[in-house]
């Protein structure tokens, strides 16, 4: 296995993720962009792990610990943005601007 | 750790490519479909996808971790957050903010350099797969034996995340006087 491919791959992964995080309006949205591009890492961690022939296994242990982190990201972002929509009855970005520049 | 030129490509490659494409073509659905629950399906077609590039690259253990965790838990709780924040069901148009175009370039460029950089810079790797190098036995005497220390950090966190969680969502816990 060529090591190009996995790692284009990722990086295509990840380019999308950007393009999410940057283009979309639901809160909900964006996180879902940052679990691909957190995927497009875990992607290359796994690919140069195997490259590597690591004797700790650093890169799939990392993966799952990557896994484990955007769980609980993922966990602490829902309920934040279940706590703006109860306040706010809005989870659209360009809406919360309460600590923007008037 | 040269061998084997571009072409043809191995059965292993191709496998890998096809999983990568639906991976990639799902992703891009992901943020450009206009339908917030479409969007978390489109979700689990890719990471089932991801799960099946890591069959291939023999990281066994992690592929159904993946599988458990991000299909199983991720996305049932994204699910969740749609439905609780009364998210339209169907078609709506207004999920895109006005900087599309700007994120557009600058995901392009993202894209541009990163995909030039590891061109130019593992050209020439090549990985030898044997299998076996991901089973849960070898995940888990590397996890006990040399990542101990920042196993238990993890649990403590992940232990505390819920617990902020679970505090951040219910309306009937007050602060302190």
């Amino acid at each position: 296995m060529h090591v190009v491919y996995p790692a284009v791959v990722a990086a295509l992964l990840f380019s999308i993720g950007v393009y999410g995080v940057l283009a979309r309006r639901n809160t909900i949205l964006v996180l879902m962009s940052v679990e691909l591009m957190l995927n497009a890492v875990n992607l290359n961690l796994i690919a140069f792990d195997v490259w590597l022939r690591d004797a700790l296994h650093s890169g799939q242990v990392l993966t799952l610990f990557v896994i484990v982190i955007a769980a609980a990201e993922v966990g602490i972002g829902l309920a934040i943005v279940l706590a703006v929509f109860r306040t706010r009855r809005a989870i659209e970005l360009d809406r919360l601007r309460d600590l923007g520049e008037p | 750790m040269t061998s084997a030129g571009f072409w043809p490509p191995s059965a292993l490659e191709v496998v890998f490519l096809l999983l990568g494409l639906v991976a990639v073509g799902s992703a891009l659905m992901v943020v450009t479909t206009r339908q917030l629950v479409h969007a978390a399906l489109w979700l689990v077609v890719c990471f089932g996808a991801l799960a099946g590039c890591y069959l291939v690259l023999t990281a066994e253990f992690v592929a159904w971790v993946q599988v458990l965790i991000y299909v199983g838990a991720v996305v049932v709780l994204l699910l969740f957050g749609i439905m609780l924040t009364r998210a339209p069901i169907g078609r709506s148009d207004d999920l895109d903010s006005g900087n599309r175009v700007v994120a557009g370039v600058v995901a392009v460029a993202t894209a541009g350099v990163l995909v030039g950089v590891v061109v130019g810079g593992f050209q020439h790797a090549y990985a030898e797969l044997q299998p076996g190098a991901g089973s849960a036995e070898t995940l888990g005497a590397s996890i006990f034996r040399n990542w101990v220390l920042p196993f238990e950090a993890l649990s403590v966190l992940l232990l505390a995340a819920l617990i902020g969680a679970i505090v951040l969502s219910r309306t009937d816990i007050k602060g302190r006087g």
